[in-house]
């Protein structure tokens, strides 16, 4: 922990030297917090106090901030993160029950995010934008369209059996993939 | 020689050196000097933009939806099997061309031929698709650019633009998505880019940039409809030292994609746009406010900006004018709020983004206190080709009052999911059934849900209606930012209205509190309803609550979070009421619902999985009978009494022998 918070503070100061000539100074808030949001997958408190002094600001400020957005978390991830969209096509498109499936086939604790072996956090947001593949969801930086229960298993096996390299490969969403849809 | 490179040493233009003719030199002429050679140099250059150094030109599209289909993969196959055949062919990831329906998309052409395009490509197909096209066989492609009968199987491919999904499409927005390469800004001039731009700054005053845009009666494609030139105008009398033009990028309403699709297929003609806006009210800074679950959309902006930098669009003395412009692009740190101008202005300024009340409105006041234009990405979208080809050009189409087109998109439960780009005023009847194909699965429709989660939802008798922001309007729905989701029998109104109050409540910046409680309150009585636990007078409570929320709210969001109750209480009460009174749910999706679970003995595999997957062990294998043409006599039974109806079972069964009954 005392690593990581001296790595996080180091993170800061990297990342305040780049916005450093913001004016005016207190607009850099939020570059600062994604900086470090991205390196660790969230905010540590000692980052957070760092930023407040950096920018001048009180500690309430920047947590007032840092809690108001979606993208910041205030607690560590596990190893690899599914966003689950939300939006509403993959809502009529029952993403609600991948996220059930989810829930129970990674056994997350009520009132946590994250499997009991550090391996999946699972974050649920509003909208991803790929709606026409609806129901969507995203491990790390990988997308996954028309996702079925069937086919979730096979997708998280990859990421928990390899020392993976690239993505899993896709789901067959070429024949499986709106098999009613008329060529236009 | 690169197109973007001088040719001789005649040329000097550089971002430090700005020459006026810089983008008329490297593509349609005439040149700053005149040279034979010089203009064989840059016709070379034009085609290596193009097909690189060979012949052939292969795209695939690899926009966020192409990557969810499996793009990479389709990409990668095509990468090697160029490296494998040597083949003389310029590999591009382009953006979406709108049929998302049909991902992974694979262009091929041969420089002289017609381009062919291929459907659900994937990695496997690409060889014999590449090999049949270098034979001269297109048959089995998707649809073909153009028809010159030098191919065989032209005759059965049809052209795209005789595709439903194109027929009655008339595109400025997203025109060059899914044509263009979006990382080039070569490919962005030879398709005409920044000419404009270049015509704004040698033939135009700002005012007459704004006059040409208040005549084309171009309007805020983001939801409300405001008249875009009145909006520069307003901004451009405001005395200030600075003024600041932002790109609104932060998509934020569920269903809608246009943005990111514009925004990942042709980042440069936003940029253009907003160029040409920085320009007309007199801004000295620019930013474009990027929704954060759009990283892709973030990266082309951010390579367009960077580009725009280097060959001196952006800067110091753009185009030798004494105009001045620079851009950054930001971040959303991602919440629904941004989406409001105000909101969005703190959100820059590294503050909560909170709204706050208007006036004073950004055109006088916005961004540290300055004069403010806020342009949605495909409102900017537009105007290069209203400054190109001037407004009369741009009010050929819609309707008197919304002149131009509008790019919709369309989701659910929809044949061809995807996005148009079609005339103000083209019906939704057109837009679903003819270019959407109808209902997904000949199952019956229902509504659509227009503007997200500030909008409403329309049933069957408002599909005639003609798609501009006033009809909608009267309809009870809005324009919003143009998504259609699209609604089939199997979709349950309340717990859909239930859901969009999830959003919103989650939403809520919290500032005030008619948004704040009163959506709360909304949630408590819908999710009661929806769990079986209805009341009478429920209904009557959510119609005051939602009239309140409208009329009390602080910002658009808060006015217009009941929207989507309103317009259900209005055009699906016997719905609520079936939940209500019958305890039922006539959709079959309210869980809470659920009589229970049975199994289908006929279908089951007696594989037992579903046995641990009970948490009241409430299922057992038990002997049956057997049946005609059986497997095994064996099957699993649940015992009503035990089970609590969580579904478990009926979703990890294998055979989907477990069913609900309602």
């Amino acid at each position: 922990m005392v690593n990581e918070a001296a790595t996080s503070i180091s993170i800061v100061d990297d990342a305040f030297a780049r916005v450093k000539d913001q004016t005016p100074l207190d607009s850099a808030l939020i570059p600062l917090l994604q900086a470090v949001q991205n390196a660790l997958g969230y905010l540590p408190a000692p980052a957070l106090q760092r930023i407040a002094r950096l920018l001048h600001l009180s500690e309430s400020q920047v947590l007032g901030v840092a809690t108001f957005y979606h993208q910041f978390q205030l607690r560590p991830t596990g190893q690899h993160v599914i966003t689950l969209c939300q939006g509403t096509a993959c809502h009529v498109a029952n993403a609600n029950e991948i996220h059930q499936f989810l829930v129970q086939h990674l056994q997350i604790p009520p009132d946590d995010d994250t499997s009991p072996d550090g391996v999946f956090t699972i974050q649920r947001v509003r909208c991803l934008g790929a709606c026409s593949l609806a129901p969507i969801l995203k491990i790390d930086d990988d997308i996954y369209g028309h996702v079925t229960l069937p086919k979730l298993p096979r997708i998280l096996a990859h990421y928990t059996q390899h020392d993976r390299t690239k993505r899993a490969p896709t789901p067959s969403a070429n024949t499986e993939a709106h098999p009613h849809a008329p060529h236009g | 020689m690169h197109l973007m490179d001088n040719c001789c040493d005649q040329c000097t233009h550089s971002a430090a050196t700005p020459c006026p003719d810089y983008l008329l030199c490297r593509t349609t002429g005439p040149l700053c000097h005149e040279s034979d050679a010089c203009k064989e140099h840059i016709a070379a250059a034009i085609t290596r933009v193009t097909y690189g150094d060979g012949d052939l030109r292969i795209t695939v599209g690899m926009s966020t939806c192409g990557l969810a289909a499996g793009a990479q993969a389709v990409y990668d196959a095509v990468h090697a099997l160029i490296q494998e055949r040597g083949l003389p062919a310029k590999l591009v990831p382009v953006g979406c061309m709108g049929c998302c329906y049909a991902e992974v998309l694979l262009e091929i052409q041969r420089q002289g031929y017609p381009a062919a395009i291929y459907d659900h490509v994937d990695a496997q197909r690409v060889p014999p698709i590449v090999d049949a096209y270098l034979c001269g066989d297109v048959s089995g492609a998707f649809a073909l650019r153009s028809k010159t009968g030098q191919l065989t199987g032209e005759a059965e491919v049809p052209l795209l633009s005789e595709l439903e999904f194109f027929q009655g499409q008339v595109r400025d927005a997203i025109e060059n998505c899914g044509v263009i390469d979006p990382t080039s800004i070569e490919e962005y001039l030879i398709h005409g880019g920044y000419q404009a731009l270049t015509h704004v700054f040698q033939d135009l005053t700002p005012d007459a940039v704004i006059a040409e845009v208040a005549a084309a009666k171009l309007r805020g494609r983001g939801g409300a409809g405001f008249p875009t030139g009145l909006k520069w105008q307003l901004c451009r009398q405001a005395p200030a030292d600075h003024k600041y033009v932002i790109c609104n990028a932060d998509e934020g309403d569920p269903g809608a994609f246009m943005n990111r699709l514009t925004a990942e297929g042709d980042p440069h003609k936003v940029l253009e746009g907003l160029i040409i806006a920085a320009y007309a009210i007199g801004a000295s800074k620019g930013y474009i406010f990027v929704r954060a679950e759009k990283p892709l959309m973030a990266q082309r902006f951010q390579a367009a900006v960077a580009a725009a930098r280097r060959y001196g669009l952006l800067g110091d003395a753009i185009l030798a004018s004494a105009f001045h412009l620079d851009v950054d692009v930001v971040l959303s740190a991602g919440a629904f709020v941004c989406g409001e101008e105000t909101g969005m202005m703190a959100a820059i300024e590294g503050k909560r983004a909170m709204p706050r009340p208007r006036p004073p409105f950004p055109a006088t006041q916005g961004l540290w206190h300055r004069p403010t234009t806020i342009n949605n990405v495909e409102t900017l979208a537009h105007v290069p080709r209203i400054l190109a080809h001037g407004a009369a050009a741009f009010t050929r189409v819609g309707t008197p009052r919304s002149a131009g087109t509008k790019v919709y998109c369309l989701t659910g439960k929809i044949a061809r999911t995807g996005a148009v780009e079609v005339p103000l005023g083209t019906t939704l009847r057109r837009v679903l059934f003819e270019l959407g194909g109808g209902i997904l699965a000949g199952k019956a429709f229902k509504a659509v849900q227009t503007g997200g989660p500030s909008g409403g939802c329309l049933p069957s008798q408002f599909l005639d209606l003609p798609l501009d922001y006033e009809t909608l309007q009267a309809a009870g729905s809005i324009m919003g930012s143009g998504g259609i989701v699209v609604l089939d029998e199997t979709t349950c109104i309340v717990d859909l209205a239930r859901y969009f109050l999830t959003f919103t409540t989650a939403e809520s910046c919290g500032k005030c509190t008619p948004c704040r409680d009163g959506l709360e309150q909304m949630l408590a009585l819908l999710t009661r309803i929806t769990e079986g636990q209805g009341r009478a007078g429920d209904l009557e409570q959510l119609q005051r609550l939602s009239e309140t929320i409208c009329d009390a709210s602080l910002c658009a969001l808060g006015r217009t979070a009941p929207n989507p109750v309103l317009t259900t209480l209005t055009h699906f009460r016997a719905e609520y009421e079936a939940h209500i009174h019958e305890k039922r749910c006539p959709a079959h999706v309210c869980a809470a619902l659920v009589q229970g679970y049975h199994v289908v003995a006929a279908r089951c595999i007696a594989c037992g999985r579903c046995l641990p997957a009970c948490p009241v062990a409430a299922i057992a294998l038990r002997e049956r009978p057997a049946l005609p043409g059986d497997t095994g006599v064996r099957t699993a039974v649940i015992d009503a009494e035990t089970c609590i109806k969580c579904g478990h079972c009926a979703r990890i069964c294998p055979v989907a022998a477990i069913e609900r009954e309602w």
